[in-house]
């Protein structure tokens, strides 16, 4: 299979789809001409001309609620944000149209829109930059949350997401841009909701998504190697819908669990697995679900501390010992 | 210095705001002496160098992240903040370096900023895109586009909630002025009679969307929707944009009148430091602007022609400036990294203040 970046694999979900549907419109600052500020779209202005790929000024309130209007006639916008972090410009559009328009409606409406860009620390870019939103919008009923960690998992979940009829928000990672994974050529799509085990074991779970599933394969390396200790990582892929089942049957098989999250802990992705693997799964468990998350503060400028405020491998490391203590 | 403004406007109003005329004989620049001259000069060396050395430090890896650098667009905000009174305020985006340094911050903590250490002006925390020292009345520093705009509309209404006689300058880019924020920050001025100038500064560009390509109509003309006064004018002129603005500042300071102001200038780097510049204007272009409107080369030429300096002066500036910017290098390449024990301070005044706590209960989660 051939091996391509995160960010091709994007693109190339992007490119089959606006083949496969005319409705399909990539929408975004800096998204055409400029061909896009992290080069995600870069050659698609030329290949499908400036009706598919459209550039907006910065009004993010304006074009993305221009883009959950044209999805209600049914136009299927790939909506770039340049950062999630400006998403809050957009948030009543967001949050208060395109998540309950369907519900408000009596189910006559439905906003078949995608909003996806990066969504991330770690850049060096300070608080405003760096905010991880998964929680706060997968916290409305009416929205999907996708949150790729591999190249392979960002093609087949972005197809999907795209042809979804409800509107999902896919959340990318700068530092994700340029790692390569195989990628088979030919069509696939992977269905939204369905977490992947990325590697497998029998004395730990640790349950994580994103960036942070690489930090997990390394902590989960290092323990083999230096406690013999085979730890299991679910990759959730997907935080709405959530796939509990897979979840549940990880932590049938070893008991013990740990998660693993680029969040802020109050509230998080996390806090809500940790609730759902109690409630469910309660004589499965030997230990206390334990938890390595951003530390709980805006997003520090200086990068050595900032490197630090995220999780690590050697944090996950620590973390997954005390689990298993 | 140029002694015609052929771009500036300011549309009548019921106040009748005037045209600049001549900026030198304007009183706000007649009466400059020749010291003051010099330090207007200064000052726009004193932020390119600074920026320069910056820049050097960037492509040694010294800094990382966004560095958004302001060459080129010197004289707006030394023009702007060389008009300030004790109540003047500023707020502004991220290209913030340059506002920094002419309301008078120190070098040494705004490089030691973009180090990323304890040193620097937010202690590390805020970067290049967020310097603030509000014991200069400068707000910011904000890095999402438009954010700051209200902000600074709220910075007047506290002057005028006070009846402090004052004035806040918002600034923001050519791009900013779509955001809805901005418009919604235009409408409470205007209804309020706030005294806020917002200041576009108009280099041309959103990253890499020209202003024809990210903007319907003329940009300071919007203000016209909320009657409100507004200006161009022609910020490779320091003199010009001290006219241009006096005006308007003391009609605020005095009536309380909001307004909008336009100033033309340009950026010669990328949008950051990032930015490869090649896909949306030409080479040749920058070099226009470099070689027939520099706004430290004109300015210098002025100064030289009517002997308030000569050339060994000057250089004599420049090499100082370069030295300042050196020794800020310096003192940040020297200072200390602040630690992880640092994350979680500066978060809630109280529990920086632990001593004059009130509220009870867990402020922070693992
Ligand atoms: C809400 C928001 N959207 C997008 C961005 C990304 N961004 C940062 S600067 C910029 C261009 C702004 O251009 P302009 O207002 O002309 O200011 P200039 O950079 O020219 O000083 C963009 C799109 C952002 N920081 N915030
Ligand atoms: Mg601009």
């Amino acid at each position: 299979m051939p091996l391509i970046t995160y960010r091709e694999a994007i693109r190339h979900a992007l490119s089959e789809e606006l083949d496969r549907d005319p409705n399909v419109v990539i929408m975004g600052e800096e998204v055409a001409q400029f061909n896009g500020a992290y080069k995600v779209t870069e050659g698609l202005l030329a290949k499908y001309g400036p009706k598919r790929i459209v550039d907006t000024p910065i009004s993010e309130a304006g074009f993305i609620g221009a883009g959950i209007g044209a999805s209600m006639l049914g136009i299927r916008p790939v909506m770039e944000l340049m950062f999630w972090s400006f998403y809050s410009v957009a948030f009543d559009q967001i949050l208060n149209n395109a998540a309950n328009v369907r519900y408000m409606s009596g189910g006559q409406i439905n906003c078949p829109i995608v909003i996806r860009g990066p969504a991330n620390g770690g850049t060096n870019v300070g608080a405003t930059h760096s905010h991880t939103p998964e929680n706060v919008l997968a916290n409305h009923p009416g929205v999907k949350v996708v949150v790729p960690a591999t190249a392979y998992d960002a093609k087949g979940l972005l197809k999907s997401a795209i042809r979804d009829n409800d509107p999902v928000f896919f959340l990318e990672n700068t530092m994700l841009y340029g790692e390569k994974g195989e990628v088979p050529e030919g069509e696939y799509t992977i269905p939204l909701g369905v977490a992947e085990i990325k590697r497998a074991g029998t004395d730990l779970s640790i349950i994580t998504y994103g960036r942070s599933v690489l930090y997990a394969l390394a902590a989960a390396e290092r323990l083999a190697a230096e406690k013999k200790v085979s730890v299991e990582v679910v990759d959730l892929r997907s935080i709405r819908p959530l796939d509990v089942d897979t979840v549940l049957a990880s932590v049938a098989r070893t008991h013990r669990v740990l998660i693993v999250e680029e969040q802020k802990p109050f509230a998080s992705v996390g806090a809500q697995l940790a609730f759902t693997i109690q409630r469910e799964a309660f004589d499965e468990l030997d230990a206390p679900i334990h938890r390595v998350t951003t530390v709980d503060a805006p997003a520090i400028y200086s990068s050595p501390v900032e490197i630090e405020q995220l999780p690590t491998p050697n944090r996950v490391y620590l973390e997954a010992l005390k689990v298993l203590a | 210095m140029s002694t015609k403004s052929t771009a500036s406007s300011v549309t009548p109003q019921p106040e009748g705001a005037k045209g600049p005329g001549d900026p030198r004989q304007a009183p706000i620049n007649a009466r400059l002496k020749p010291a003051d001259k010099i330090e207007l000069y200064r000052t726009m060396v004193r932020i390119r160098r600074f920026e320069e050395r910056s820049l050097r430090a960037y492509q040694a890896k010294k800094i990382g992240g966004f560095l958004h650098l302001y060459i080129g667009q010197e004289a707006v905000a030394v023009g702007c903040c060389s008009l300030m009174g004790p109540n003047d305020h500023v707020i502004t985006a991220y290209r913030d370096h340059g506002h920094a340094i002419a309301v008078g911050m120190d070098t040494k903590p705004l490089m030691a900023e973009l180090y990323g250490k304890i040193t620097g002006c937010s202690k590390g925390k805020g970067g290049s895109m967020h310097y603030f020292d509000p014991s200069r009345n400068f707000w910011g520093g904000h890095g999402i586009v438009g954010g700051q705009i209200p902000l600074g509309t709220g910075l007047a209404y506290a002057l005028k909630y006070k009846g402090l006689k004052g004035a806040a300058m918002a600034f923001m880019g050519d791009g900013a002025v779509n955001q809805g924020a901005v418009h919604e920050a235009y409408n409470l001025a205007a209804l309020w009679d706030l005294p806020v100038i917002f200041v576009i500064e108009n280099n041309g560009y959103s990253m890499g969307t020209s202003q024809a390509r990210s903007s319907a109509g003329d940009l300071a003309r919007r203000a016209e929707g909320y009657h409100m006064a507004w200006g161009v004018c022609n910020g490779h002129d320091v003199l010009e944009v001290r006219s241009v603005m006096n005006e308007f500042l003391q009609r605020a300071r005095e009536q309380s009148k909001p307004a909008v102001v336009e100033i033309k200038t340009y950026r010669y780097r990328g949008h950051s430091v990032a930015d490869p510049d090649r896909t949306y204007r030409d080479k040749s272009e920058i070099e226009e602007y470099q070689r027939t409107k520099d706004p430290i080369n004109v300015y210098r030429t002025a100064l030289i022609t009517n002997k308030v300096f000569d050339e060994a002066a000057a250089d004599q500036i420049d090499t100082e400036a370069r030295a300042e910017a050196d020794v800020a290098a310096d003192f940040a390449e020297a200072s200390p990294f602040p630690t992880a024990d640092d994350i979680q301070k500066d978060v809630y005044w109280e529990t920086d203040n632990p001593s004059q706590r009130t509220s009870g209960g867990r402020l922070f989660f693992t």
